[in-house]
């Protein structure tokens, strides 16, 4: 293989996971934005999605039926755990950090009793291959980035142009001015964890054919999410995007030349360097 | 403060080293190996807590600091052959740069970013060490067995393989950090970094360079985090990646909220219920880091304070 093919194939991955990346991030940073807490679970929600998956490949030969599913079951979750956990602490910063950390602990130990602790394919839901000068590319890759791609204009319509979108960007602004102005802060409230919650789940279903599903896999994304939003600049939409293929991209080229791990490593470097030169990320709010 | 309250503060803290001294002769092996854990980690917790519980800056980072401790010493009496005196000064030395480094680097940034960064570094450490597996054995880690060699001091012979020398190097230590921190946590220092955790603003108004503080609370925390890590390798012979993962770091967070956050006893309470309720949990179920979980949620939900928070609050006015 020479050289400028690995970096093609690098570039495509590397897209392909800045879009996979993009959709658990645009969750986090939606979270973040309207509510101004950190869900640490977040990652679990992704790995919630994965496993669906299996389950709806593997017991009922459906993939289309996890792509609903999963984001309907985890944003009913999400609401959950807003009502019963999130809102008696009256979504204080801190304790919500702590309490996310519990929800992951018991999500992912929840996950291994029931689901097992191993790593399992699912068949992804069509096959073709997309030739190239080079190489053959795996179709459903292609698809993944369609369907997320789609998925972003689906939000980005949502914040911009409906009538929720318009109470979830005055909360973000300023939720007690909001509340004022009669808009309801605690139903935004549910609504944004809800939908962020499933953005990440819906994620987790698209990278399962690719990735596998595993009941650690959270973890990861949520440190890659959290990379993202550093450099984007937590709440921040067009910021988390821009960053997310960043991120994406850095990975696909420095996983195809070295290794997964060096890119983590190297891709947390720039984390540094962006934080030295722009505190609050590059697409970030001067003042929050 | 009151005479008669510095002497009650003093007393009450000195009596707990006394009674960690004095069990040792009463507990069976098992449970003087317990409490010789214990100590460790309540060393770490200390240092957890100064910065969480003192500064009000909650760092998911703090395994990297143990790890940094514990690599250190690890590597160099394995590869290098050192004596115990070097490799643990060694230890000390890595983690106040590290944590020198970490200060400059992170306190850029404020509440949520502040956890994310430490996170992500931490993070980043870890997976250097798995990278370097052909070195540090990643995962897998390697022990120190055999290779820890005595140590003579004034005539008498210090040998790391007994129990005795683990449970007291394991209290000398803790009964250190544990001072340290009531003096630390009683100065003028101590008072200026409350200041920073209850109103930055207003300290920084007052004239107190916040940022100059909260970099030395930071600095302060993670070295006794890494004389803990050090310690951990010389007392359980064990280094691996592990230690370096966030488990880690959530950890100290677990036993400084449940024992009481900003309490200089809280830290060594939380540590002791939590290890001995893990090591019950665990002989029964592999699951058991679903009650590190519930714990965190209870604690928050239910009981704010901590245990010592909530006995200062109700009982013992005057603890620090």
């Amino acid at each position: 293989m020479n050289i400028e093919v690995a970096i093609v194939l690098g570039l495509l991955d590397g897209v392909i996971l800045g879009f996979n990346i993009a959709l658990v991030a645009l969750g986090l940073s939606i979270v973040f934005g309207v509510m101004r807490i950190v869900n640490v679970s977040h990652g679990e929600f992704f790995m919630l999605g994965a496993v669906v998956a299996w389950y709806s490949v593997t017991l009922l030969n459906n993939f289309i039926i996890a792509l609903i599913a999963a984001p309907l079951m985890v944003a009913g979750l999400a609401a959950v755990v807003d009502r019963f956990i999130l809102r008696p602490i009256n979504y204080n910063p801190e304790n919500t950090i702590v309490v996310t950390i519990g929800l992951l602990f018991i999500i992912q130990q929840l996950v291994h009793i029931i689901y097992g602790p191993y790593s399992r394919p699912v068949t992804p839901p069509i096959y073709f291959r997309v030739d190239f000068p080079w190489f053959g590319y795996s179709g459903y890759k292609i698809i993944i980035a369609g369907i997320s791609a789609l998925l972003m204009v689906l939000t980005w319509f949502i914040i911009f142009k409906t009538k929720l979108g318009l109470y979830m960007r005055a909360t973000q602004q300023d939720s007690e001015i909001a509340q004022a102005f009669a808009v309801p802060v605690r139903r935004v409230y549910v609504t944004a964890l809800a939908l962020g919650s499933a953005l990440a789940a819906v994620a987790g279903v698209l990278i399962a054919p690719v990735q596998q599903a595993y009941y650690l896999m959270g973890l990861d994304a949520l440190l890659i999410s959290f990379m993202v939003v550093i450099i984007g600049g937590l709440g921040s939409l067009s910021g988390t995007l821009i960053a997310a293929f960043m991120v994406g991209v850095i990975d696909g080229i420095v996983s195809v030349f070295f290794s997964p791990t060096l890119a983590r490593i190297v891709a947390s470097l720039i984390v540094t360097l962006v934080l030295l030169l722009r505190p609050r990320g590059l697409f970030g709010a001067e003042a929050t | 403060m009151k005479l008669e309250n510095r002497r009650r503060i003093l007393t009450t803290h000195l009596s707990i080293i006394l009674v960690l001294f004095l069990l040792q002769f009463v507990v069976p092996p098992f449970h003087a190996t317990m409490l010789t854990r214990i100590m460790v980690f309540a060393t770490y917790a200390v240092g957890y807590n100064l910065l969480l519980g003192y500064t009000g800056l909650m760092s998911l980072g703090h395994a990297m600091f143990f790890s940094t401790g514990l690599y250190t010493t690890g590597l160099t009496i394995y590869y290098l052959d050192l004596g115990i005196v070097e490799a643990f000064l060694l230890g000390i030395l890595a983690s106040f740069v590290i944590s020198a480094l970490m200060a400059f680097i992170t306190l850029r940034t404020s509440g949520v970013f502040f956890l994310i960064i430490t996170m992500i570094f931490s993070q980043v450490f870890y997976l250097t060490t798995l990278y370097f597996n052909n070195v540090t054995y990643g995962d897998q880690g390697f022990v120190l067995t055999g290779k820890l060699k005595p140590l003579e001091l004034a005539g008498i012979i210090i040998d790391f393989s007994s129990n005795v020398v683990k449970y007291n190097f394991a209290l000398t230590l803790f009964a250190f950090s544990f001072l340290l921190n009531l003096r630390l946590v009683n100065s003028a220092f101590g008072r200026i970094l409350v200041a920073i955790r209850e109103n930055e603003e207003k300290a920084e108004m007052l004239g107190y360079n916040t940022l100059g503080f909260k970099r030395l609370a930071l600095i302060f925390s993670g070295i006794i985090a890494g004389i803990s890590g050090s310690a951990y390798a010389l007392i359980f012979s064990y280094v691996g990646s592990s230690f370096a993962f966030i488990h880690n770091s959530i950890n100290p967070l677990l036993w400084t909220l449940l024992g009481g956050a900003g309490t200089t006893i809280g830290p060594l309470v939380g540590t002791g219920l939590m290890l001995y309720l893990i090591d019950f949990t665990s002989s029964l179920t592999p699951h058991y880091p679903i009650l590190v979980g519930a714990m965190l949620i209870a604690v928050i939900l239910g009981f704010p304070p901590g245990v010592v928070g909530g006995i200062r609050r109700r009982w013992l006015k005057w603890l620090p």
